[in-house]
Parts: structure tokens; sequence; C-alpha cells
């Protein structure tokens, strides 16, 4: 285990503002006690404080998993974003969709067929219930 | 007067045999333990300690040493012999006490790479033949060595893959293969060694394998390029090769507790200068963009004129404003295909295409 480097908080970041926006601040910074990011074996870990100094008692190959998983870097150092991330990105999102058509179908349709479908998640209701109604 | 001569004859014959007998029987309260093998006898009878009290202690433990060994070489006599040489020879059997080791016993060698692979993986060894059924010689023949089964250096014939190169010599790429893997065998075997005797062996990519990987021969190089008296500063590099990154020397992070405001303040500040940024423009990417663009655009205006001139007969012919129609789809189209020509070039004929838009 160890804390992400420069670049590799970038990339990260980078990844994450594509759906938070500007929240990954919230992220960083908690109120309800000092999370942080830590790597382990390309995957990136989201976790307090207190579950990291635990974590430091086990040896590195017996090490599974600590706290969340965001996601993973691959060979080539690119970011990917795993579901297991999505309870942390829920609260901060900037919309909820989900696709119409395929990865390649969307490259190769006209600029006014449908590609997402802004159906609420269970949560929205909840989310917005001020500016419902 | 001869009687007693007779009787003193008889009691001094008497007295002789006993002696003679005496000098090979051995009367011991205790029989004693042997162990022919190591030519042991251990003797557990009591000693009185007024036969050693006396003066005649040397007198006392020689007869006793006297006796002792006639027992055991009686022992011995009860052993087969053999003449051997004009000496008559005793075989003895195996000794039956255990001797401690003169040396300490020997450490477990450490396994090697293929064994502590196996031992992880439970791959059992299994056991092989010899000899293998050869179905074209009829007969058994070796799985190895000297007229083995598969012998690939006695083909007389081998055919040229597709994908090589037609002028390359089969025969000598055969030789040179076998070559490397007997090297990389003997490199993996002395790595063994020098692990288990935790020598030193030469780094990475320096003793060439078989296939090298590019990263091999790039750390093969610097590698080379450092050896020199100043470290490598002076030499000379290839026109278009980049300076080595800092190979060997090993990456630096931060500790894994370390101060938890200062990362959050890094982490803060990050973000900062992330949202600031305006977007990048990737110049070769837009200038890519541009490009495709710009060929569309020609494409189209192409197939427009073609379409246009062969619509401009159409409508001559039937008088229809086809070959407007025509003109659109063949705009709308990637331009590769001629939807909108085929309308026009159509000339009056109903010609409905379905393509893919």
């Amino acid at each position: 285990m160890r804390p992400l480097t420069e670049e590799e908080t970038k990339t990260m970041f980078e990844k994450l503002s594509k759906y938070i926006g500007e929240n990954i601040k919230l992220l960083v910074d908690r109120p309800d006690g000092t999370y942080c990011f830590r790597l382990h074996k390309d995957r990136v870990y989201y976790m307090s404080e207190k579950i990291l100094k635990l974590a430091t008692n086990i040896s590195r190959d017996k090490l599974v998993s600590v706290g969340t998983c965001f996601g993973k870097f691959t060979k080539t150092s690119k970011f990917r974003l795993h579901i297991t991330a999505l309870d942390f990105l829920a609260p901060y999102a900037k919309g909820f969709g989900v696709a119409a058509k395929s990865t390649q179908e969307c490259r190769r349709v006209d600029p006014m067929s449908i590609v997402v479908f802004h159906q609420a998640d269970v949560g929205e209701f909840i989310r917005n219930e001020d500016t419902l109604t | 007067m001869a009687e007693c001569n007779v009787d003193e004859l008889l009691a001094k014959a008497q007295q002789d045999e006993a002696e003679k007998l005496r000098s090979i029987t051995v009367h011991k309260e205790l029989d004693l333990e042997f162990d022919v093998g190591n030519l042991l006898a251990i003797d557990n009878n009591r000693i009185e300690t007024r036969d050693f009290k006396g003066q005649n202690k040397e007198e006392f433990l020689r007869s006793l040493a006297r006796d002792n060994t006639q027992l055991l070489i009686n022992e011995i006599w009860k052993l087969p012999t053999e003449r051997v040489e004009e000496v008559i020879v005793a075989k003895l059997p195996e000794p039956t006490t255990l001797l401690p080791r003169e040396k300490r016993p020997p450490k477990a060698k450490p396994a090697t790479k293929w064994e502590q692979f196996a031992k992880l993986k439970g791959i059992q060894k299994k056991k092989k033949t010899n000899l293998v059924w050869d179905e074209n010689a009829k007969e058994w023949r070796r799985r190895w060595g000297y007229k083995r089964v598969k012998d690939d250096t006695k083909e007389w014939l081998i055919e040229v893959p597709e994908n090589a190169d037609p002028n390359e010599d089969q025969f000598a790429k055969r030789v040179t293969a076998k070559k490397e893997r007997v090297a990389k065998n003997e490199l993996n075997r002395l790595r063994n060694i020098a692990r288990s005797q935790k020598g030193k062996v030469p780094g990475v990519g320096l003793t060439p394998t078989a296939q090298q990987s590019k990263d091999d021969l790039g750390r093969a190089v610097t590698v080379a390029k450092t050896s020199t008296a100043s470290m490598g500063r002076f030499q000379d590099r290839l026109p278009k090769e980049k300076p080595a990154k800092n190979m060997g020397k090993k990456r630096k992070f931060e500790p894994l507790i370390g101060d938890f405001s200062n990362e959050r303040q890094k982490q803060l500040e990050l973000l900062k200068v992330l949202g600031n940024k305006t977007p990048k423009l990737d110049i070769t990417k837009a200038v890519n963009k541009q490009m495709r663009e710009e060929d569309r655009e020609e494409a189209a205006a192409k197939y427009r004129k073609g379409a246009g001139k062969k619509g401009r007969k159409g409508n001559n012919m039937s008088g229809k404003g086809k070959g407007k129609g025509g003109k659109g789809k063949g705009v709308k189209g990637k331009g590769g295909k001629p939807g909108g020509g085929g309308g026009g070039g159509g000339g009056g004929k109903k010609r409905s295409k379905a393509g893919k838009h």
C-alpha cells in the first residue's frame, strides 16, 4: 500500500470530476473524519485513517482490500472507475441516466437520436424533494 | 614308588589339560554382549572391590582383559571363514551399535524456481518411460538421445511457414534456436546455483536469452552505457535516442501514514489547479479533425456536382425534380456511398435506396 503520486492523483481526479464535477473536495476534506486514498496493487482504495492504521498490520501479499475500491490504474496508467465507487459518487453526481445505446452505436449515430434515458433512480425523488413539488 | 609316579603323572597331565582348557574357556557369571561388526564386547559383570584394593591391581586388570578378549575371539571364530591368500579371514557381520555422526547433517537445499512453482501449483512429477513405440520404425525407440523417436535434426525437408522470409535458412534457424535454448537452460541452472549459494548473478539483460524484450534490451543498453569510468556521462548517443530516464534508483514514495493534513492540502491545491485550467487544445487532434471535416466537405461537393449533372440530364428526360432529391441524399451521406449520384443517375427511373446513412 502506498499513497498516490502527483500524476496518479491528477489522473484520478480528472476522471472523478467528469462525474461529480467540483465536489471532489467534499470527498477529500470530510467533516466527519480524515479519509484518504491509498494504492494497493494498482487499485485505489478510499478509507478512513482508522482503517488505514489497522490495515498496516497486514502483510502486503495477504492484504486483499481496504475500505472501498474506487477503481484501478491500468497497465498504461489510465484510471478506470469501478461500480464500487457509486456509493460515494451518488450524492454529488452531476446527473443520472441510463444509456439507451451501446458505446459503439453512440459513436455512429446522428445528432438527433436519443442516447440517454433520464429515468429516475430510486434516490432522486428524495434528493430533489424540495425542487420537484 | 611307581604308584606315586603314576599318580603324580596323572595329576600333572590333568593339570596340563585344565590349563589348556582354561586358556580358551572363560567362566563369567553374566554373558557378555557382543557387537562383532565393531569388534566390541561389553562385560556387565560385577567387579569385586577386594580385587582392586589389593596389591595385584595390574594383575587383576590384565587377567580381566585377557579373559574378555578370549571370549571376543571365540565369537569371531564362530563366524563363517574364508581363505584369502593363505590367511584365514572371518567375515564380520553388520555392526549393530549406532555411532554418532562425524559431521553435521547437511542443510536442505533451497528449492529451485521450478520446484517452488510446482509446489505452489501442486504439480506432481510424472514418471516417463524411457522407451516409446515408434510407429514408423515399428520398434521401441528412446524418448531422447541417440536414435530417438522425434529427431528434428534428421529431417531433410522443412516447410517454410507462410509468414517467414523465403530466403531464410530454416535449417540454420533450427540449429540456432536449439543453441539458444541450451544457453538459456544453462543460464537458469547457474542462476539456481547462485541463488542457493547467495552468489552474485549478472543482472537482467546482460546475459542474452532467446527472446529479449524491448525493456530487457533497453536495460542492457543503459547498463553498458553507464559502465565506463565517468558513469556514461561522455558516451555518444544515436541521433534520435532520448536520454535514459532514471533507471536503477528505487522510486521513492510518500510514507504510508504521512501527515494527513499536509496530504489534504496538496490534494485541494491540485483540485484548484485542475478547476482553473482552461480545456487544453490538443493541436494534433484539432488539426486532424479540421482536415477530416474539409475532406468530407470536398467529397460531398464532388458528389453534389456529379449528382447535379446527371440529375439535370434526367430532368430533361423526365421533367421531374428528381435531381434535387438525389443531391440531398448525396450530401447527407458520409460521402462514401454515392446515394445521390445513384438516385440522380437513374435518370427518371424511380429508385429508392434504403442505404445506410
